[in-house]
């Protein structure tokens, strides 16, 4: 897709892979048949940049043909290089500017919690997009309203666009902040589906806040923790190297 | 204006219970009565306005009705980009409520003179824009936010002495004509309406016949109505706003589109701000929005 499109933010999608397809393998309760289904959960991809592995894992749960997919960031095409809601189905917010999706979730939930519905909210947002302090007033709100129904989970990859997140504007120790926030927080691998799966089915008084350690450009070798990879688009060698490494990986 | 807003609100909420009023922590001794009716309806998202934002994009996108009140600045500039992402984008029903409109926070300065708004919040695509003179125009504004729904920004101002309204007008064109006259179209929103009605009267009596038009909703300006109303006439605009981007700005962009020749004279603030401290009336008087100096206006375009 990204090679094809001529798009970036590979390494940002590749790191949130596990996290997204958990979620739509059923840790969330929503399909393609229930997209308009107001008592679907919801789930909101914040960190809007990850478009095209937030695609990839929507294409293949079925809310929309595969073969969208290669027309990624094509002229004419669907699918751009930001997530955006609309025609996308099962697309619930448009994002891409950083520290909306919070915010957009409690929403959501507090609706929820006001009608009495048991739908759950997930919010995914990136480790860099914790700058933002938009996303800390939504944390405030979220704890003050006691919104058990919302969980977000940061994919902690440990690097923002223009280097570590520790050398930019240390988050750490982070989950100590949402804890001092008043939300329930436990610390997970974010590629390991089991500990996954636990976390979303976890049972909270408080809304709930998954860090899920990642790395960067997941699977392909010469793209992990590589902050390069945030921009780069592979060429057809590398392209090659990536399908070769990921199959392998899957075997 | 702000407690005609809040009782308008209060009556329709009794029988729509999908509205719901969200505040940036304003609204001291006028939102109380709403919360009191309606406490699962009222939410004070705390001094947060870009959270307030997004929180009312959340809420609309599951068929409520939100309200989402602060000051003008606070409410736009603060929170530009999740008004225009998240619930301009996605069309939700929701109404950004500005207290504060042009200088009416007088003395308390620059951060809270809401001066620029309209300008930034007329090319949001879908934004409706209510600006309405007095508290029964109020009413009728949100009673058609209410009849139409998504995305709009009602600003309010400061109640001026009088009104020329019996009760809440019909707004449907946009456009209201309350005196009529030949050589000069006064358009004008907001407060400043006795304004335009008291210059319109001096002009007249120098011979220039002037109509005056009440300007409640600024976007869309119907231009098929606006022409009807004001064409082929010279026109003069009014407005607590910068010169830069509001009711003139839209006036002139309508009349463009309109392939019309124009001969249009924009009054509002100078853009930049106030020097000295004043209150409303002080700055307004001494930056041309002054009866006297908009009745001279008025004479040099008749």
């Amino acid at each position: 897709m990204v090679h094809a499109g001529k798009a970036s933010h590979i390494g940002s999608s590749l790191s949130q892979m596990d996290i997204l397809a958990v979620l739509y393998a059923g840790a969330a309760s929503v399909t393609p048949e229930r997209v308009k289904d107001p008592e679907r959960d919801v789930i909101i991809v914040s960190k809007g940049h990850a478009s095209a592995g937030t695609y990839a894992v929507m294409a293949h749960a079925g809310f929309f043909p595969l073969a969208w997919l290669d027309e990624f960031c094509a002229n004419g095409g669907v699918l751009s290089g930001h997530v955006t809601a609309g025609v996308i189905p099962g697309v619930e917010l448009s994002t891409g500017s950083l520290g909306h999706g919070l915010a957009f979730g409690c929403g959501i939930a507090l609706a929820a919690k006001l009608s009495g519905s048991t739908r759950r909210v997930f919010v995914l947002l990136s480790d860099g997009e914790c700058d933002e302090g938009s996303v800390w007033e939504a944390g405030m709100f979220a704890a003050h309203h006691g919104l058990s129904n919302l969980t977000a989970i940061i994919d902690r990859n440990g690097l923002q666009s223009f280097g570590s997140t520790e050398l930019t504007l240390a988050l750490e120790p982070l989950g100590a902040k949402w804890e001092a926030f008043g939300w329930a927080v436990s610390r997970i691998d974010g590629h390991d589906h089991e500990s996954l799966k636990a976390a979303f089915a976890a049972d909270h008084s408080r809304p709930a806040m998954l860090i899920a350690d990642t790395t960067k450009g997941r699977g392909v070798s010469y793209m992990e923790n590589e902050v390069a990879w945030h921009y780069k688009t592979p060429d057809d060698e590398q392209l090659a190297q990536a399908l070769t490494e990921l199959a392998s990986e899957d075997a | 204006m702000r407690d005609a807003f809040i009782a308008r609100l209060t009556e329709q909420a009794r029988t729509d219970e999908s509205i719901m009023l969200l505040t940036g922590d304003l609204g001291f001794n006028v939102v109380e009565g709403f919360r009191d009716a309606f406490p699962l309806q009222f939410l004070n998202c705390g001094v947060a306005e870009q959270a307030m934002m997004s929180i009312a994009a959340g809420l609309a996108s599951t068929h409520k009705r939100v309200f989402a009140y602060s000051i003008v600045n606070f409410a736009t500039f603060r929170c530009l980009e999740q008004i225009r992402n998240d619930i301009a984008y996605h069309g939700y029903d929701v109404c950004v409520v500005a207290i504060g409109g042009g200088a009416s926070y007088g003395t308390l300065g620059y951060s809270h003179h809401g001066l620029e708004d309209v300008a930034v919040m007329r090319p949001i695509p879908g934004m409706r824009i209510y600006s309405p003179a007095d508290s029964l125009e109020v009413a009728s504004c949100v009673d058609e936010i209410l009849e139409i729904g998504g995305p709009c920004y009602l600003r309010l101002g400061r109640q001026p002495g009088s009104s020329p309204h019996a009760g809440p007008p019909d707004i449907s064109t946009g456009l209201i004509e309350l005196a009529r006259g030949t050589d000069v179209s006064l358009l004008v929103t907001g407060p400043l309406l006795p304004t335009a009605l008291t210059a319109a009267a001096a002009a007249e009596e120098q011979g220039v016949s002037v109509q005056v038009v009440s300007v409640p909703r600024i976007s869309p300006l119907d231009d098929a109505e606006l022409l009807k109303v004001a064409g082929g006439r010279r026109i003069v605009t009014l407005e607590e706003h910068s010169t830069i981007g509001g009711l003139g700005s839209a006036v002139l962009e309508s009349l463009a589109r309109s392939r019309q020749p124009h001969d249009v004279h924009i009054l509002g603030y100078p853009s930049g701000g106030f020097d000295i401290s004043g209150s409303h009336a002080f700055i307004n008087n001494s930056t041309g929005l002054s009866p006297d100096a908009v009745a001279l206006a008025l004479v040099d375009q008749g």
